[in-house]
């Protein structure tokens, strides 16, 4: 067993803390209040390298291991939540959904693009009607010639107004009365896909939410990612793999908040005091920073099972589950930390604990891994 | 050109330091080590001068095998080579034995330079020494605290920032070089870059590879003591109209800080 970081993941991992530190940080207060996408940071991430992270070199990627991944999602994350759920659609959906179940045309056409960030993606599964329950989705995808035409309406598509394409699933009746998902690439300005209503969140307000319309929306039948009737697996294999991408992002705000909490608990006084003095701030800051190393921890060991070519979907699930609720509690007790001033704008940590309330609720809400894991438990008993 | 630079790994200034005061040393345990910010634009400027005259980058540096890792860095930014100079000291605060090291690192082993590139200083230990401590041994030119470097063939030209101007330079290479802040801005290392850097090599030179004995490199310093400096005092507010404030912080800056 080693708990070391290599060398290399080490230097990927202060790379991405120096440029989330020196160039995002001190733009995030005023995205986050404007609701501004953050077109610049995502240019520069490309630049970097760090949108191409599950794209092997043949097609223009900077593929490294699924760790690297984690950390630099992690790191984004402690400057900007927002950005970092942008990085992981991007890198652990749209692109390795494509890696993974594209074929070579379909590779050639969108990964060069994609690895470099002149191409952004999104990925929208959930529907008004149906987010748990994912496999009962009411748009339709029927072939038509050359075509597919799409019916129906997606919702809470992350990235969905900015990005130049998605992977998008409809359902597909395969045998008469036999209902089965597809999945497809379809470009921002394939006729009949209508981009709106971009949803007014609790927080992740650089982090665009929009609604699809899809409107007899023609796709060339050359866009079906995956077999016909197999989009279903295209769908829950890559939510395996991002949901640990998610828990990263857990990880990264709460390392942050704890920063906070700990940096003020020293500077406030309180009876004379500084209020770290008094055991019960104390044993706070004990327990976020033991809950935070935990949550690492089990993400850590998820990301290592993919790198390794191991299982991973139950651990990917416990380390989803327990970061984004720790993430929860972590800053919660850093606003407590803050007294009265935790509930003011003024201060970083109202704007994290807004952001953490949808780590437990999407890429499956704790409900549903808590299902996914309790199920490996019965059926390997 | 070849060009050297010489960089140094540093607890990052965000560290809370720590001192054992047994030992009368900085406690490394817990804290987070970088490379030197004045030695990153001397990389920055290095790797530019290569971009615009072609050549080579070499990144030297003298300390423990956990210096690697701010090697890798340079490599990972773009330099060509590094190597280790392999010292087990703790850190001696002598500018002159590291001088001393790197100057015979240079003779023995890459007599070719063509310029040598320092940070201005190592922030943590501030002395300031060795860039010009090694521009002596070695008999070169040398422009310390440099803003602004341009190099036609062998001569170059400097910037440097003094008490009230700027003063330029003119001199002949090989040379010695210390960057100051306002140099560059430096990169930051590329994906591309942290896997080309992954496959490179760091080779170590001990002191006997260069031919050093423990005599030569015995430190004339002796620490006698290291200790944090006092907590800051709160600030006094004077509350009073504007008028009367002014006047007393007048009489305060006066007579009890005695600055005016
Ligand atoms: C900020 C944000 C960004 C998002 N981005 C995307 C995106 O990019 N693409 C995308 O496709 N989707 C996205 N979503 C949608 C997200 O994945 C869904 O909200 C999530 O899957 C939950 O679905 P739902 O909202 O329909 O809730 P429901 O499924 O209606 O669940 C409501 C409640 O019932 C519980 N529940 C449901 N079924 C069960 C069960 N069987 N057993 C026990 N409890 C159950 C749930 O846990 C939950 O507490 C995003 C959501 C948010 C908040
Ligand atoms: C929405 C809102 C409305 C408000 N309205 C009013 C109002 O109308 N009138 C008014 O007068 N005030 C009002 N307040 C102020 C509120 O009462 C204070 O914020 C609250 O009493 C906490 O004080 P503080 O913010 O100074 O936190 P601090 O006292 O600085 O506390 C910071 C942290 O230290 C902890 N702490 C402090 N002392 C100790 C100790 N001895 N032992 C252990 N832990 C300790 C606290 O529990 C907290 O976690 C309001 C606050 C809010 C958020």
């Amino acid at each position: 067993m080693n708990f070391e970081l290599t060398e290399d993941q080490k230097l990927l991992k202060a790379m991405v803390r120096d440029f989330a530190q020196k160039e995002i940080e001190p733009n995030v207060k005023i995205l986050e209040d404007t609701h501004e996408f953050p077109r610049e940071f995502l240019d520069k991430l490309g630049k970097l390298g760090i949108l191409g992270m599950t794209i092997p070199s043949e097609y223009g990627g900077t593929k490294t291991d699924y760790i690297s991944l984690i950390l630099a999602l992690e790191e984004i994350a402690r400057a900007s939540p927002s950005l970092a759920v942008i990085v992981s659609v991007h890198c652990s959906l749209f692109c390795y959904s494509i890696m993974k179940f594209g074929n070579k045309a379909q590779k050639k056409k969108y990964l060069p693009k994609a690895a470099k960030g002149e191409m952004l993606g999104a990925f929208s599964l959930t529907e008004p009607g149906a987010g748990s329950d994912a496999k009962n989705l009411k748009t339709k995808s029927i072939r038509e010639g050359n075509f597919y035409i799409l019916n129906g309406t997606k919702s809470w598509v992350s990235t969905g107004s900015e990005a130049d394409a998605s992977i998008i699933f409809a359902s597909t009746e395969i045998k008469p009365g036999v209902k089965k998902l597809n999945a497809f690439i379809v470009e921002k300005n394939f006729p009949g896909l209508l981009a709106s209503k971009i949803e007014e969140k609790m927080g992740l307000h650089s982090s665009l939410t929009a609604e699809y319309v899809l409107e007899d929306c023609q796709v060339p039948a050359e866009n079906l990612l995956g077999e016909e009737g197999k989009g279903a697996a295209v769908a829950f294999h890559c939510l395996d793999g991002s949901r640990i991408g998610i828990a990263a992002q857990a990880v990264g705000l709460a390392d942050k908040a704890i920063e906070e909490g700990v940096k003020y608990a020293q500077q406030r006084e309180a009876f004379g005091r500084k209020i770290s003095e008094f055991q019960a701030i104390q044993f706070m800051i004990a327990d976020m920073s033991t809950q935070r190393d935990a949550a690492r921890l089990l993400t850590y060991k998820a990301a290592d099972l993919i790198d390794k070519g191991k299982p991973y979907a139950k651990e990917s699930s416990m380390a989803k589950l327990f970061a984004s609720e720790a993430a929860n509690k972590i800053a919660y007790q850093a606003l407590q930390i803050h007294g009265g001033y935790g509930y003011s704008k003024e201060f970083l940590i109202e704007q994290l604990y807004r952001d953490a309330r949808a780590f437990s609720i999407y890429e499956g809400t704790s409900e549903i891994q808590r299902l996914v894991i309790s199920r490996y438990l019965l059926e390997e008993c | 050109m070849n060009i050297f630079v010489l960089v140094k790994r540093i607890p990052d200034t965000e560290s809370k330091i720590r001192i054992n005061h047994e030992t009368g040393t900085i406690v490394e345990e817990g804290l987070t080590f970088v490379l030197n910010p004045y030695d990153e634009y001397a990389v920055e400027e290095a790797l530019r001068l290569r971009e615009a005259g072609g050549g080579k980058v070499t990144v030297l540096s003298v300390g423990t095998e956990e210096s690697r890792i701010i090697l890798k860095k340079c490599l990972a930014m773009g330099a060509d080579e590094a190597f280790l100079l392999k010292d087990n000291a703790p850190e001696t605060y002598d500018g002159l034995r590291l001088a001393k090291i790197i100057a015979r690192a240079l003779e023995k082993k890459f007599s070719d330079y063509g310029l040598l590139l320092f940070g201005k200083q190592s922030m943590g230990t501030d002395n300031a020494q060795v860039p010009s401590m090694v521009a002596e041994l070695l008999g070169l030119p040398q422009v310390n605290v440099v803003t602004k470097l341009e190099i036609e063939g062998t001569k170059g030209t400097a910037h440097r920032e003094i008490e009230g101007a700027l003063e330029k330079v003119s001199f002949s290479l090989p040379a010695v070089i210390s960057a100051q802040k306002g140099l560059n801005e430096p990169r930051y290392e590329t994906l591309k870059g942290i896997m080309t850097a992954k496959k490179k090599e760091i080779p170590i030179l001990s002191f006997e590879d260069l031919d050093l004995k423990e005599e030569d490199i015995a430190p004339l310093l002796e620490v006698a003591k290291i200790e944090s400096p006092p907590p800051r005092q709160a600030g006094k507010i004077i509350e009073e109209e504007p008028e009367k404030a002014a006047r007393k912080m007048v009489e305060f800056l006066h007579n009890e800080a005695k600055v005016i």
